[in-house]
């Protein structure tokens, strides 16, 4: 019936507008949301610069852009509902553990202990912070606008190996210069005797987050880089090689043969 | 009439390598390297292949047979509660070791965990019939380390010197040792009823329906009611203890417990085209 093909056609039409229209929005959201991070993080840079340039040393840097890092660090929680909803194909916990891992140490432990305020492990992972950011950030700026300048793509994938680990000695540097401050103090930490029979101690916590930093910082920051490293550089990969598919092309030589035995048994008694 | 399944194919497998690791439970085989693998009663015949068929092999690593695990992640809570019940030396402070706590909730507390262990370790060599031979090593000793660990970390404050008993007193704690009661029954009726069911095979596959058992009615409202149940014990021991490690450890078990219950839920709807639609995953009317 000719009325009811050409319902189906507008309908697919309407969809496919739908669909259209849909990946255009996420594609303009995620570009704004890009360089406005971008931008953020260059703010930043530029603020701590002139800091430096005018006053010759970095006590007191953190105090003059820590709210600014705290709104850009915590609008990054933005990303962790991009990954959700399904707009970037990254996973949600990778994502939600790097993004939880940066504020826990702009909330939890440089804002909260200012004594830690003016080390020089802070200043290093700001910096380290800051220049990764901005790499990242405008990498995906131009992967969005389809013009990928050369020294962005090489960038993003060549500072991390000088980056990241500047980056966790500095945090792990200024997590272990906080701890005197918070055993002292006594922070964010409960006691018993009290009516949920609980207790918890920061001290202890910190220290159990300074010896998890190896083995989550290796599967959830680590891996994932170098999956992305060899399906971008690489054409074919080699690297993702399991057991099972080199014993696979032993398997088939050989399986003729174990077939062949059990179809013969099948045919004797099936 | 013999027909050959996917477990002969593995064994003949074992016999041409001639190598013992390959035991048939360590052997995944599938049609397609990415495909699922294929279960140990398939039939050769029924394969979507022609006379030949390409089969890739896949080495599942060492592998524990169902009771084996169960029994491991049970047996360890059970003794490193009393190991706490009892103040071993270095766990609490050294004037503390061997003394016992003065408030009767703690003993109850003590009674009923080491009772609701027991009763799992009982169902599973004398009740549970498991479907899959088998679980990777890997898997098991993540659970055992986090059956262990909570136990052990809701057994220190349970125990502690400076346990504070709960707020409404003896009223709180005889509730609790009610409900507790009744969801240890409950689950212990659905785990029979449940495996009477996979015992009578002469009636082909079906769901699990409610008996003359009160306990198992709830079957009426629930797929999995022995979740439900084990949620209602694991709630009415935190209201028992008034401890927070208790209750952060039962949110945790509820969630896993209602994906699995969906799971189950998921796959009864697909196979049983007669699947009451008043039944839910796990808790009545709601999950």
């Amino acid at each position: 019936m000719a009325s009811s093909e050409e319902d189906g056609t507008v309908e697919e039409k309407e969809n496919n507008n739908k669909k259209r229209t849909k990946s255009a929005l996420t594609t303009a959201w995620l570009t704004f949301y890009n360089i406005a991070m971008t931008a953020g993080w260059l703010v930043l840079a530029m603020a701590m610069l002139r800091f430096y340039i005018k006053k010759g040393t970095h006590k007191g840097l953190y105090r003059s852009i820590a709210r600014t890092l705290k709104f850009f660090q915590t609008f990054a929680l933005v990303e962790v509902g991009h990954c959700a909803i399904g707009i970037v194909r990254t996973s949600v916990i990778v994502t939600g553990v790097q993004v939880c891992s940066r504020i826990f140490m702009v909330w939890l432990v440089a804002s909260s202990i200012r004594q830690i305020q003016n080390e020089e492990s802070v200043i290093l992972f700001l910096v380290v912070w800051t220049v990764t950011e901005i790499t990242r950030y405008s990498y995906y700026t131009f992967k969005l606008l389809n013009h990928l300048p050369y020294f962005v793509k090489w960038a993003r994938y060549n500072f991390f190996i000088v980056l990241y680990p500047l980056g966790v000695i500095g945090e792990l540097l200024s997590i272990y210069a906080a701890l005197p401050f918070v055993r002292r103090s006594g922070m964010y930490s409960m006691r018993l005797p009290n009516k949920y029979n609980v207790s918890f101690d920061y001290y202890y916590c910190l220290i159990i987050v300074m010896l998890s930093y190896i083995p989550c910082k290796e599967t959830v920051c680590l891996e994932p880089t170098f999956k992305l490293l060899q399906t971008s550089f690489s054409c074919k990969t080699h690297l993702t090689h399991s057991k099972g598919s080199k014993l696979a092309v032993r398997m088939r030589s050989i399986n003729k043969k174990v077939i062949g035995s059990i179809s013969s048994i099948s045919e004797n008694y099936g | 009439k013999v027909r050959s399944n996917i477990h002969n194919v593995k064994s003949v497998f074992v016999f041409i390598y001639s190598d013992p690791r390959w035991y048939p439970a360590r052997q995944s085989l599938t049609l397609d390297p990415k495909g699922k693998f294929l279960r140990d009663e398939e039939i050769l015949q029924s394969l979507p292949v022609g006379t030949t068929a390409t089969m890739y092999f896949k080495d599942l690593g060492p592998q524990l047979g169902w009771t084996t695990v169960f029994f491991a992640e049970n047996i360890g809570p059970l003794l490193i509660y009393l190991l706490f019940y009892f103040r071993v030396p270095y766990i609490y402070s050294d004037r503390c070791a061997f003394t016992s706590s003065p408030h009767k909730v703690v003993t109850m507390a003590c009674v009923c965990h080491t009772f609701h262990y027991l009763k799992r370790l009982i169902e599973t060599i004398f009740v549970h019939r498991f479907s899959h031979g088998s679980m990777p090593l890997r898997t098991i000793v993540k659970n055992c380390l986090y059956y262990w660990g909570f136990s052990a970390w809701l057994a220190y404050y349970i125990n502690h010197p400076l346990y504070t008993p709960p707020s409404y007193g003896e009223v709180q704690v005889h509730y609790a040792m009610v409900i507790f009661a009744i969801c240890e029954m409950g689950n212990f009726s659905i785990h029979l009823s449940l495996s009477h069911l996979r015992g009578d095979r002469s009636r082909g596959r079906r769901f699990p329906v409610p008996s003359k058992n009160p306990f198992t009615w709830l079957f009426f409202f629930v797929s999995c009611p022995n979740h439900t149940y084990e949620v209602g014990t694991w709630v009415s021991f935190s209201i028992m203890t008034q401890c927070l490690p208790v209750a952060v450890f039962t949110v945790l078990g509820f969630i896993q417990m209602t994906v699995w219950a969906k799971g189950k839920h998921r796959a009864y709807v697909r196979e049983f085209k007669d699947y009451p639609a008043v039944r839910v995953a796990i808790i009545p009317l709601i999950l």
